[in-house]
């Protein structure tokens, strides 16, 4: 029996919206191998964090003990791997998130379990399943087979849709063994950036802006305010200190998929794009006629972002 | 400090890459090979805290004899031997048995920290780190980072970047997560994986290139090693992406709005 196991991620008892993305690629796994599927929520308090999942009509293993209060790999990887051969799990899918990055090798060398990263699509026929992800920094897409009895897997967020909430699921609490003293690593702290805007991943609309921006960002995050969007940079911007890392859209930093991306400032270098280019309708507004980006935007502006962006500003608040 | 970093010879992320067309690899005719440029930033952080610290850098990598040209690389930068797992045949190592060879080459090195690019730019498989500090049983900290902006002393010790304890007992590290930057402390022996903005790694001198053809390479066969070497991950076959198509240009403001308002209904 080839039983799924979907991990899902918390942050303080709330669910992280990437686990929906590995609840539909486990459902479809589930019913391509005719094997059951589980979630797992992990933590210290996050009884509420598993309702929420299971609201999305899952059974969840809900593993809630004090060692887990923090995502240390070592205590997670461990209680992953334990709950997976409890569960008879042959697939483990996570989200390709850092938490996801960071905890499911761990978990999946434990088990002797081969694993892909950033997985875009299931792929192969019927039973023989084989994942679809990308290499070379989105250069090359490669259909692979895992070919270790138990197999693990994160998929990008951005390429599956969302599971929606539906009827009979339930949260099962479940006993993980995992001994405190064999956790070597120490939490110290999260820094977190704070904003009032949405997350890169989960947003509607994302402005972004790069070297063009010439370090001032004032249109860009201007634009991104008027339409509740997220604010996302080229890696120029970031390398040069002009912003956060945590906005930087590309293979290096967040793949977004977004209802409309708008690239202020930006060239379009084959690394940012590999971020960007699942958005619904591309944006581009750059002085530089010749600017790759313009190769795959869907509405092009040769302009100076400096007044191209406040005029477009001008005409949303017009109507 | 004894610290072991690894390195991968990878395609030239600047070269074009192609897929061949029966699809089971790329072309290779006239694309440049060099070392991975997150690994490059491992070897750096390693020289940085042999400089703070003392010790040694050992680089280590699997491979033919096009792999000893990066270990030569990384002895250019300033480590101070190398370490080469021979591996004959065609595509890199998987993580799972990468994870396994490197392991072994730990065992016998015994160094106090593990320093590696938080992935390869071929595979961008993003495990061989995680893998190896599972196999061996030691703490790990994924994505370690730095803001480089960070000017005060007071501002630098809370966001370490990797930095050891004055009692040499245990690392600090700040690892990019999504929202943030998370601390760890961890008890050496440690594995460390690095992420782009860490540092900015330094160029090889001419006489660190001279220098580095007389440091020693240490061979050793991946057969001799006891480990399984049959691949977890199969590559079945290689796709070129979906090309994503231009549109229009529009003329001004007026009219990108427009097609945004009316044709994409976006806004």
């Amino acid at each position: 029996m080839a039983n799924v196991l979907v991990l899902a991620e918390q942050s303080r008892g709330r669910l992280r919206k990437p686990s929906l993305a590995p609840l539909t690629a486990g459902r479809e796994l589930a019913r391509r191998t005719g094997g059951a599927l589980t979630a797992l929520v992990m933590g210290h308090g996050a009884g509420s964090a598993a309702e929420e999942l299971a609201a999305h009509g899952v059974t969840v293993q809900l593993a809630d003990a004090p060692v887990l209060e923090h995502p240390l790999a070592e205590a997670h990887a461990a209680a992953l791997a334990e709950v997976a051969t409890a569960s008879a799990a042959t697939w483990i899918v996570a989200p390709a998130t850092a938490y996801g990055k960071d905890v499911v090798p761990r978990a999946a060398v434990a088990l002797g379990a081969a694993m892909a990263t950033d997985v875009l699509a299931l792929a192969g026929e019927g039973s023989e399943v084989l994942l679809r992800r990308p290499m070379w920094a989105g250069n090359v897409l490669a259909e692979v087979e895992l070919a270790t009895p138990v197999k693990a897997f994160t998929v990008r967020p951005t390429e599956f849709a969302a599971a929606a909430q539906a009827p009979g699921g339930s949260v099962v609490p479940v006993a993980v063994h995992v001994d405190p003293a064999r956790v070597r690593a120490r939490f110290v702290a999260l820094h977190e950036v704070k904003s009032e805007r949405p997350e890169l991943g989960d947003a509607r609309v994302v402005v972004a802006g790069g070297r063009g921006t010439k370090g001032d960002f004032g249109p860009i995050t201007a634009l991104a305010d008027d339409l509740g969007a997220a604010v996302g940079a080229s890696r120029a911007a970031v390398d040069a200190g002009w912003v956060p890392n945590d906005w930087q859209v590309g293979q290096t930093g967040k793949v977004v998929a977004p209802d409309l991306y708008v690239a202020a400032g930006i060239s379009g270098a084959i690394q940012h794009v590999a971020g960007m280019k699942g958005s619904r309708v591309i944006v581009a507004i750059n002085k530089d006629a010749d600017a790759p980006v313009f190769q795959i935007a869907d509405y092009g502006l040769v302009a100076d972002l400096f007044q191209a962006v406040p005029e477009l500003r001008s005409k949303i608040a017009g109507g | 400090m004894k610290i072991l970093v690894t390195v991968k010879r990878v395609e030239d992320p600047e070269s074009k890459i192609k897929v061949r067309p029966d699809g089971l690899g790329i072309v290779t005719d006239g694309v440049n090979y060099k070392l991975n440029p997150f690994d490059e930033i491992a070897v750096e952080e390693g020289l940085r805290l042999r400089e703070q610290h003392g010790g040694e850098v050992i680089v280590a990598a699997i491979g033919g004899d096009p792999a000893i040209t990066e270990l030569r690389a990384a002895l250019a930068m300033g480590a101070d031997r190398a370490v080469l797992v021979r591996l004959a045949g065609g595509a890199p190592p998987d993580p799972l048995v990468a994870s396994a060879l490197l392991k072994a080459v730990v065992e016998e090195e015994k160094p106090d920290l593990v320093l590696l690019g938080k992935q390869a730019v071929d595979d961008d498989q993003n495990q061989t780190g995680q893998m190896l500090a599972g196999r061996l049983g030691w703490p790990q900290a994924t994505f370690a980072s730095k803001q480089e902006s960070l000017e005060s002393e007071a501002e630098q010790k809370r966001l370490p970047g990797v930095a050891r304890a004055a009692d040499g007992a245990s690392v600090r590290v700040a690892r990019e997560v999504d929202g943030g930057l998370e601390v760890l402390e961890l008890p050496l022996p440690a594995v460390v994986t690095v992420d782009l903005r860490l540092n900015k790694p330094r160029f090889a001198s001419l006489p660190g290139i001279m220098k580095a053809k007389k440091k020693p390479v240490r061979e050793v066969a991946a057969a001799s090693l006891d480990v399984p070497l049959a691949p977890g991950v199969v590559v079945r076959r290689l796709l070129e992406p979906p090309k994503r198509k231009g549109g229009v240009k529009v003329q001004d403001v007026a009219e990108l709005w427009k097609k945004l308002h009316e044709e994409a209904k976006v806004l």
